[in-house]
């Protein structure tokens, strides 16, 4: 059974004004209890409108998210619980803070479920260890920390809910090379953990390419394609046509392919090397370099 | 002459009450020719952000001297001027844009300069028309995309005529059609109008484009030179946690296992070709390095 899944959904923002505009259409599609999943589709495909449904902020136009098998609207006054079962990280989430201390912001989330002071701040605990937030820091004010920290708090407090499916919204946008890779390493390393449901929304090719198990391309509203991450970046040309790219090491075993190499259009650097050192040429070493 | 000229700058931010501060440029010298484009990479702390931001007197050196087309940065009475000619585009387009219609937005800066209304029209239309915006000109900034948003950003100060352009990671918060549109935009800015260009940015394959690359790390210059020059020092890169363009990788990972491909390598179709040759099915000659 998939852990959420939505049918046949629309959103569309100013129904029945001028203004009308449908940026989800007609969606249907499945997440797998934990699996990770990537989204990717350029600005105005609909992602984020869709994430925004997921998780109850807002209500489908038509159509139905269900969680569990269970659609989150049947009772709306229920939907605050439906919150924490799916959380959601923002883009630029530290710009979220607002406590005392790390500690306390992280608390926030598990406070709000209704949990006493000692559960929070255990979970809380827990949640830093995730993201590699050092235990010192959790007792110093959040705008005390370094960009990178305030984003692993940010995320962290999220975390700390222990939802059944975590939805990151371009989690590491601004971030540099190396920060990223750690923030990315630490999410990856909660899912395997933890066994929960990871949802990535990125522009980033190369980390959709890295960590997600199956992706889901938006385009102008609709779901255009939803299979294994291998498949779905093997079709690079008509991702191209979507203002999309592939990750570069795709791009040029793709080219190798469509010239009648037999090569596979894989994700990494790593997998390219293996793929192609059976095909090269022995004997062509280069010497005296 | 260089057009831009950073002579031995130090930098200090001030950390806490007791004027205790933390050096963040370690004496860097730097010049950038007219015309030039510089791509300026390194990892966060690395000192390029704040180097960046003494090109328009943004920050001042806490030693040495920062000079704008001879212009000391330190004369206070010649800020105006530098930053007439030297403009900043920064990460987040919706912190830049002010105005509620795309053009009032772009003649904000020449207005401030105290320009006729005729010439700031004739300036508004020109930026636009060179971001290939003009068509949007009656538009609300909001309901732009990303990528249209900073096109609209950089008018804003192209519309002020400078001679240099310093972008912060413009295109770090865009979806990949953006980040094209932007660098496009600017490319063309730098080759027809001749604008110079300093561009920071964390994507390998933006830099691959530039004259030169400036690599920063701890606040000094680790190693500079042309795209093709930086780029073939994967290790030295690497062992400071830098990336280098994945094309740029495949190639030296199997040159190092020892197969006969070059160490110039820098995009997906030099790769493509470097790597041919060597494929068991084809008889093409090795790659020679362009």
């Amino acid at each position: 059974m998939f852990v959420l899944e939505t049918k046949d959904l629309t959103y569309t923002y100013g129904a029945g004004t001028p203004f009308q505009k449908t940026a989800v259409d007609h969606v249907s599609f499945g997440i797998e209890k934990g699996e990770f999943l990537g989204i990717i589709g350029h600005t105005g495909s609909g992602k984020s409108t869709l994430i925004q449904t997921l998780n109850g902020l807002l209500r489908p136009t038509s159509g139905s998210v269900l969680l569990k098998g269970k659609d989150i609207w049947a009772e709306p006054k229920k939907i605050r619980s439906v919150r924490f079962q799916v959380g959601m990280v923002f883009q630029y989430p530290e710009h979220q803070l607002f406590e005392e201390t790390v500690l306390k912001d992280i608390c926030f989330g598990p406070g709000n479920m209704g949990l006493g002071t000692e559960e929070s701040e255990a979970r809380a605990r827990q949640a830093a260890k995730f993201v590699g937030l050092d235990e010192d820091l959790l007792n110093q004010s959040p705008f005390e920390l370094s960009g990178g920290q305030k984003r692993r708090a940010a995320i962290a407090g999220v975390i700390a809910m222990d939802p059944d499916v975590l939805i990151l919204d371009e989690p590491t946008a601004g971030l540099d090379p190396q920060g990223r890779d750690r923030l990315l390493e630490q999410i990856s390393q909660y899912h395997k953990v933890r066994g929960s449901t990871v949802v990535l929304v990125s522009h980033s090719m190369e980390d959709i390419a890295r960590y997600a198990d199956r992706v889901l391309v938006m385009n102008k509203g609709k779901a255009v394609m939803l299979d294994t991450t291998e498949r779905v970046f093997a079709r690079g040309r008509e991702l191209e046509g979507m203002g999309l790219r592939v990750p570069q090491i795709t791009s040029i075993l793709l080219y190798l392919q469509e010239k009648g190499y037999p090569v596979h259009p894989v994700l990494t650097v790593d997998e390219a090397v293996e793929e192609l050192r059976p095909l090269l040429k022995k004997g062509r070493v280069r010497h005296g370099s | 002459m260089d057009y831009l000229t950073c002579d031995q700058v130090k930098f200090s931010y001030e950390t806490g009450e007791n004027g205790e501060s933390r050096e963040v440029l370690h004496g860097v010298s730097l010049g950038i020719r007219k015309g030039e484009f510089v791509a300026l990479l390194g990892h966060n702390g690395s000192g390029k952000s704040t180097l960046a931001k003494h090109f328009n007197a943004m920050l001042l050196p806490s030693s040495g001297k920062v000079y704008v087309d001879g212009l000391d940065t330190m004369d206070e009475s010649l800020k105006i001027e530098i930053r007439r000619r030297v403009g900043l585009v920064l990460q987040n387009p919706d912190n830049q844009l002010i105005a509620s219609v795309v053009e009032e937005d772009v003649a904000f800066g020449p207005e401030n300069l105290g320009i006729a209304p005729p010439e700031i029209r004739r300036r508004v239309d020109d930026a636009l028309k060179a971001v290939e915006m003009y068509d949007y000109r009656l538009n609300a900034p909001y309901k732009l995309s990303g990528g249209q948003k900073q096109r609209v950003a950089i008018a804003g100060i192209i519309a002020m005529q400078p001679d240099c352009i310093v972008l912060d990671e413009p295109t770090a918060m865009l979806d990949p059609r953006g980040r094209t549109e932007v660098l496009d935009t600017i490319h063309k800015l730098n080759r027809e109008k001749g604008i110079t260009i300093v561009l920071i940015t964390h994507y390998m394959d933006e830099a691959v484009g530039a004259d030169r690359v400036v690599v920063m790390d701890d606040g000094k210059i680790l190693t500079q030179g042309t795209p093709r020059e930086v780029f073939s020092q994967v290790q030295l890169l690497k062992d400071h946690q830098l990336d280098v363009p994945q094309a740029t990788e495949l190639v030296w990972r199997l040159r190092s296992e020892g197969y006969d491909l070059p160490d110039c390598v820098l995009d997906i179709g030099e790769c493509v070709d470097a790597l041919e040759p060597l494929l068991k099915s084809s008889s093409g000659d090795s790659y020679v390095c362009p």
